[in-house]
């Protein structure tokens, strides 16, 4: 079941058109990657599906996205309510210079749950569900900067858990770590696909062969080829694909 | 007049070694001066009794009582008017004209010699508005004074917090007010604490402002009305009028002490504020 449904959507950096005409549909409970060569647009399409782009000045958007088959850019969508559906994990583990603890309750704060034994109860949950409740556990007042990169990469994942997405969206979550931390957020991301829906940016090939059951290539703004990752990686339809993943793109 | 470069960089050098001893010297000489002679007066019924006979006799309990009135009136002015100028300045609004003359005012405000804001003090909070001398309209006339300071420290301070910070907040579905105070305002909040502490000192040895606003009285202040007397206004009055130089260094001496003491706190801050981001 296709979970987020894209029509037509291009969007423009003033007079620069960044997504040109993108049709996709992600399905729910999978992991779909992205992948392209730098500057083709990955970021910007993921930033359209929780419209951060809105932060953007002279942002211009046509065409539509549908969540759970909701416009998003309707008028009277509650944005609130899509980011929080809708999470978003960063290229850099970016924790809050706050407390571990207050890092993973911030999502809750904000949406108004201050109820401490609810607090309590989701921070073990979520720490759980990203391996990180053993090591943190007798440390819950620490600054979150103290961690290595990974675990501050897993802490970034536990916070967005807290509040129950549905959709996480990882723009090259794993390019500021080294191979075994890696390995470890990979491993991670196929426990996560049970709950979540995850649409990754990579520029690392062999983890988008890994871990995602569907590939969409991105060049200059085109989404040239999308289908299911087997298909992609094995006998691509478009020759400008094939050039990419043979390396002889460029 | 060609010079080798090597000889015209070792003149370079001990010109500026100069200027930067003369610069210590004075600082240590001024700091070592005024303990020299205020040391002795110091005690503590020194700081636990009320000024007698003008100050000719007796301590300076009253005028410390004062200076810490009037130094927190003119902080819980300051404060949220300097701190939340500085947020609508960072986050509320984009570069435009109106920030600009907000900008350029503060700027302004800053150069301003302080015996005309104590004059301006005088003229508004004083006379025109009927507050008398008192520790309102002295701590209204400081808080005017305080402001350009604790605006720019809290921009920088609001700046430094990085932008992804803010992404990552509004990803998570906050508001721009939750953004500014559960992540904004807590990153930020060492390098505001430093603009504040700073203006604290500066509250402490202000004198030509307070002068005129606060008046003079020796008396304990009962209220936000009482006129009050400032260390720093005491220092100057027992100074100029003669009436107890042993006293005068005395005073001097605690004023130097609280502001050396100021200043390293808020030299503290920064640099763990600095540690913090870099
Ligand atoms: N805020 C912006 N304003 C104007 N142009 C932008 C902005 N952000 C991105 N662009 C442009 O849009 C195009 C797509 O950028 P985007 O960041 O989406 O690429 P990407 O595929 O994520 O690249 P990378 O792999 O390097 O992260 C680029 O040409 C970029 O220069
Ligand atoms: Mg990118």
């Amino acid at each position: 079941m296709s979970i987020i449904e894209v029509n037509n959507l291009s969007l423009f950096y003033g007079n620069f058109q960044a997504l040109k005409n993108i049709n996709l549909n992600v399905e729910q409970q999978k992991i779909t990657a992205l992948i392209g060569p730098s500057g083709c647009g990955k970021s910007t399409f993921l930033r359209c599906l929780n419209r951060m782009n809105d932060l953007i000045d002279d942002v211009h958007i046509t065409g539509s996205v549908k969540i759970a088959s909701h416009d998003i850019y309707h008028n009277s969508f509650d944005l609130l309510g899509l980011r929080k559906k809708v999470g978003m994990v960063f290229q850099r583990p970016n924790p809050f210079p706050l407390s571990i603890y207050d890092n993973v309750v911030y999502g809750l704060r904000v949406h108004g749950i201050l109820d401490k034994k609810i607090m309590e109860e989701k921070l073990k949950w979520s720490l759980e569900s990203v391996h990180l409740w053993a090591e943190v556990k007798d440390k819950l007042d620490a600054n979150a900067l103290t961690l290595s990169g990974e675990q501050q990469q897993r802490l970034c994942i536990a916070r967005l858990a807290a509040v129950e997405p549905e959709v996480l969206l990882m723009d090259e979550p794993c390019s500021a770590l080294d191979p075994i931390s890696t390995a470890k957020i990979e491993d991670l991301m196929y426990e996560l696909k049970k709950q979540y829906t995850i649409i990754i940016v990579t520029h690392n090939m062999q983890q988008a062969a890994r871990v995602s059951e569907y590939t969409g290539y991105f060049l200059l703004g085109d989404l040239v080829e999308f289908g299911e990752t087997t298909q992609i990686f094995t006998s691509p339809k478009d020759s400008r694909t094939e050039d990419y993943l043979t390396g002889r793109f460029g | 007049m060609y010079l080798n470069p090597k000889i015209e960089q070792r003149v370079v050098q001990a010109i500026l070694w100069v200027f930067t001893l003369a610069t210590v010297f004075i600082l240590f000489f001024i700091i070592f001066y005024i303990l020299h002679k205020g040391l002795p007066v110091l005690s503590y019924n020194f700081l636990t009794t009320n000024p007698l006979d003008m100050g000719k006799s007796g301590g300076i309990y009253s005028t410390i009582i004062g200076t810490i009135a009037l130094t927190i009136m003119s902080l819980l002015i300051a404060t949220p008017l300097g701190v939340g100028t500085a947020i609508y300045l960072t986050e509320y609004t984009r570069e435009s004209r109106i920030t600009r003359v907000i900008r350029f005012g503060s700027e302004c405000l800053s150069g301003i010699p302080s015996i005309i804001f104590g004059l301006f003090g005088f003229i508004l909070f004083v006379t025109k508005l009927k507050m008398g001398w008192s520790i309102l309209s002295g701590g209204l006339t400081l808080a005017f004074m305080l402001l350009p300071t604790i605006i720019r420290t809290s921009e920088e301070a609001i700046k430094s917090v990085p932008y992804n910070l803010h992404e990552v907040s509004y990803s998570l579905g906050s508001t721009q007010w939750q953004t500014v105070t559960k992540v904004v305002l807590p990153s930020a909040l060492p390098g505001i604490l430093t603009g504040v502490i700073l203006s604290v000192g500066r509250s402490v040895g202000e004198t030509a402002a307070v002068i005129f606003t606060a008046g003079s009285a020796l008396r304990m202040p009962t209220s936000l009305f009482s006129s009050s007397r400032t260390m720093a206004v005491h220092f100057f009055i027992l100074a100029r009028e003669g009436i107890s130089m042993p006293n005068a260094y005395g005073t001097a001496a605690v004023l130097i002490i609280t502001i050396l003491i100021i200043n390293i706190i808020a030299y503290r801050l920064m640099h763990k504020f600095i540690k913090k981001y870099s």
